[in-house]
């Protein structure tokens, strides 16, 4: 008997069964792997990828790329830190207002739909390249973090707001429970309703979605903002786990946002892929990660294997298209 | 002598040649003939090696060529000018001309002195007063083409082949043309002219060769035929789909277009579309025929609101003075536009059927109901016949015919008053084309109104209650259905 790799439910699931195979090879090589403190250590720092990793693969699904996602979790979770710290206050006014965990919570969420919006806006009124436009809003979103925090962590921001990053609920981390639920309402956006429909009609043809009378600027401005806000939510993890928003929070996360959407095998080029892929490619890349320190591999080790693992992912997808 | 020895192609479904036989002699202009579809351009892309798979022979002096690419039919001396000219607007003239064969001095740099010095010689050869620095963007578009016939002669070729080379030059231009195709003939050299234009074809060709339907019809020496007799070699045709003979009035006006013009976005003085006006009837199927180049489709798109910065016009529908600023307008307005190039207007091939049918009729933000766009797809399967296992196939696995019928019922769906068709029945097979000829009737007698575009003429001849006729961005004619025939409409569709 023979079984074929082309088969198509090995063909489906598998990023699953990489993922299966690269838990087995890491638990093989050390026994601290698969001990549930380093298992739910992993998924709460995987948590955060995870989450912006879903509001990336709707971008990607629709042909674009969001290289801002980074810094507006930079900035997002800086303005949530300093709102908790300080409050705002307008001495001009003579007004102070102090923030509650909930407020700071919001403000940050509103911060980053602010500037995915800002993204999109550029993107659709000016014709402006995905790549173009959100690579400055990299730059503009770091440099905003470092004036804001004059490049001085905030830190000490509560027990209450500590307990998100740091809690647990129903024996599960809360971070996992936050990026569950992200994953869960994205899910239902590309499957259940027509703004998903529409993501994948213009990743796959934008022409014909436009000339079907879609609202292409709409819908593309709601993504770009989804993702920005998706990075926010990824940023009141990081900041709340550290009790503390550092100015380079979220640097060059980007990189591994998309390398989860890549890996989980959605096309760059658009209109194929899914976001529980996605979620699988985190996962990987987490694992990956942690697995690389457990059997103390240099760090800088660590990167070129990451590399490595991106680059086969995407020519095993690429041999399986031409499969077809 | 360039001569070909019973070549034939086949697309999937489709014989494009069927034993096409011809012969092209060397210090002659010869002229092939053929309206759209008739296997012209399939034609030079076997000649030029872009297909290599085909039956038959070339024979190139006496001997069986084969070219399995592009560089070893230039490298056997066979140039080709194409329709729409292949040059990089932002590379200088030289760096175009010497573009893939560049000069390079002993060190493996690019000798930039020599090629423009070359470029110069062969500028003034062909009287191109152009400074051989000058960017190819800033050129007219007849300076343009001659740019690629100095292409052409850069590599020696023996052998040039001109798709329509007039059909964007001016009068001035086209004589500047005729006098160099004068002179490379006294060279010697052999010169394969296709143009719709019957009079440029009986004052610089020799010889002729018909093609209709993927076959040689006829050839012989222009000297001894007229355009009645070539006209008739290019139209006449051995099933005669019948014509449609409308005693029918239409009363109510239900579309109005007035004044339409539309701008070159480029070449801003230019104009695509020139004052157009007319008006579409309930229930009547208007025909718009016009070659290629005529502004067929890019009167469609403006009327649909593709081209809202560089149109003007005033739109009327039943009666109401309405604006399309874009697609979502006309579509609220009760048009609807069956796109010219069902893979990359019309459908979303990695989509399956049943989405692809819903896209028009959905909400920007709601929930999607599966069960509903199933049904609605399924209803159009049957309705339509379309060839499917399930409403959930990719659109991406289909039959061209069929994905055809997808886009006429993702259209159908959003229930329109006014059903826009360019070039509906574009490359499918002849019964997939006689469902959808039924299908436009019925839809018709049931007093929708069908604007069809084409520029294949039986299909007008077939369906149409009354012909417009377009050429060069203008209204030319119109016709009523029993005073029209095939000889009327090319005659008027001919650019003068």
């Amino acid at each position: 008997m023979t079984i074929s790799f082309n088969h198509p439910i090995i063909k489906k699931s598998q990023s699953l069964i990489a993922l299966f195979l690269l838990c087995l090879f890491i638990s093989l090589l050390s026994d601290k792997f698969m001990t549930s403190t380093n298992l739910w250590n992993v998924l709460r720092q995987i948590s955060v990828n995870v989450c912006i990793s879903t509001g990336m693969t709707l971008v990607v699904l629709m042909a674009g790329i969001d290289l801002s996602v980074g810094s507006i979790l930079g900035l997002s979770a800086a303005i949530c830190a300093g709102l908790l710290k300080t409050g705002l206050s307008l001495e001009s006014m003579n007004l102070f207002v102090g923030f509650t965990v909930l407020g700071g919570i919001i403000t940050a969420l509103l911060v980053g739909l602010a500037l995915g919006l800002f993204n999109g806006w550029v993107i659709t009124k000016f014709s402006i390249p995905p790549f173009v436009a959100t690579l400055a809003m990299l730059t503009i979103g770091r440099g905003l973090t470092m004036l804001y925090t004059e490049g001085i962590p905030i830190s000490n921001l509560g027990s209450s707001f500590e307990s998100i990053g740091s809690g647990w609920i129903l024996g599960i981390p809360i971070p996992v429970w936050i990026s569950l639920i992200m994953v869960l309402i994205v899910v239902f956006l590309t499957k259940k309703t027509t703004f998903g429909r529409y993501i994948y009609a213009i990743g796959g043809n934008e022409k014909a979605a436009f000339l079907s009378g879609i609202n292409i600027n709409k819908i593309k401005l709601a993504v770009y903002g989804i993702a920005g806000m998706m990075a926010a939510v990824g940023g009141i993890l990081v900041t709340s786990r550290l009790n503390s928003a550092q100015p380079n929070a979220g640097m060059s996360y980007e990189l591994d946002s998309i390398a989860a959407v890549v890996i989980g095998g959605t096309s760059l080029s658009g209109g194929v892929g899914r976001v529980t892929g996605t979620v699988i490619g985190a996962i990987i890349i987490g694992v990956l990660n942690n697995g690389l320190v457990l059997l103390d591999v240099s760090p800088f080790w660590q990167q070129v294997v990451k590399g490595i693992v991106i680059l086969l992912a995407v020519i095993i997808d690429k041999m399986n298209q031409k499969n077809k | 002598m360039l001569e070909a020895v019973k070549i034939s192609k086949e697309f999937p479904g489709v014989k494009v040649l069927n034993q096409v036989d011809f012969k092209f002699y060397p210090g002659k202009v010869n002229a092939i003939l053929g309206e759209n579809g008739a296997g012209k351009s399939t034609l030079l892309k076997i000649l030029t090696g872009v297909y290599n798979e085909y039956d038959g022979e070339i024979k190139l002096n006496g001997e069986i060529v084969t070219f399995s690419n592009i560089k070893e039919a230039q490298n056997a001396g066979i140039a080709i000018i194409h329709q729409e000219l292949n040059l990089i607007p932002e590379l200088s003239v030289t760096e175009n001309l010497f573009l893939g064969r560049e000069i390079i001095t002993p060190l493996g740099l690019l000798d930039t002195n020599k090629m423009e010095a070359e470029a110069k010689i062969i500028f003034e050869k062909i009287q191109l007063n152009v400074a051989p620095k000058t960017l190819v963007q800033k050129l007219k578009v007849g300076e343009q083409q001659l740019i690629e016939i100095a292409k052409a002669l850069l590599c020696n070729a023996d052998i040039i082949l001109m798709d329509e080379p007039t059909s964007a030059l001016s009068d001035n231009e086209i004589e500047n043309l005729h006098r160099i195709i004068q002179e490379l003939k006294i060279e010697g050299k052999t010169i394969v002219y296709i143009s719709h234009k019957m009079d440029e074809l009986f004052r610089i060709a020799e010889h002729y060769t018909v093609l209709r339907d993927g076959n040689t019809i006829d050839a012989g020496e222009m000297k001894n035929t007229t355009e009645q007799d070539l006209i008739r070699k290019m139209v006449g045709r051995d099933v005669l789909i019948e014509k449609k003979n409308t005693a029918n009035q239409f009363l109510t006006t239900i579309l109005k277009v007035k004044d339409l013009n539309l701008i070159n976005p480029v070449v801003k003085n230019r104009k695509i579309l020139q004052d157009i006006s007319f008006e579409l009837k309930k229930g009547e199927i208007l025909g718009i025929f016009g070659l290629m180049g005529a502004g067929r489709t890019e009167l469609l798109e403006t009327i649909f609101g593709i081209h809202p910065t560089n149109s003007v016009c005033e739109l009327e529908i039943d009666g109401k003075k309405v604006y399309h600023k874009k697609p979502k307008d006309a579509i609220n307005n009760g048009l609807a536009f069956v796109t010219e190039d069902r893979k990359t207007e019309g459908l979303i091939l990695g989509m399956d059927i049943s989405s692809n049918i819903s896209l028009s009729t959905l909400p920007t933000f709601g929930i999607l109901n599966d069960s509903s766009s199933k049904n609605s797809a399924k209803e159009y399967i049957q309705k339509l016949s379309i060839k499917t296992p399930s409403e959930t196939q990719l659109c991406q696995n289909l039959s061209g015919g069929n994905q055809q019928k997808v886009v006429l019922a993702k259209w159908l769906v959003t229930n329109p008053k006014i059903l826009i068709l360019d070039e509906p029945t574009r490359g499918i097979d002849i019964n997939a084309k006689n469902e959808i000829y039924n299908l436009i009737k019925e839809l018709a007698a049931n007093d929708m109104s069908i604007i069809l575009a084409s520029s294949e003429i039986p299909e007008i001849l077939a369906l149409s209650d009354r012909i417009l006729v377009m050429a060069e961005g203008k209204l030319k004619d119109s016709f009523l259905a029993a005073e029209a025939t095939e000889d009327k409409l090319l005659k008027s569709a001919l650019p003068q």
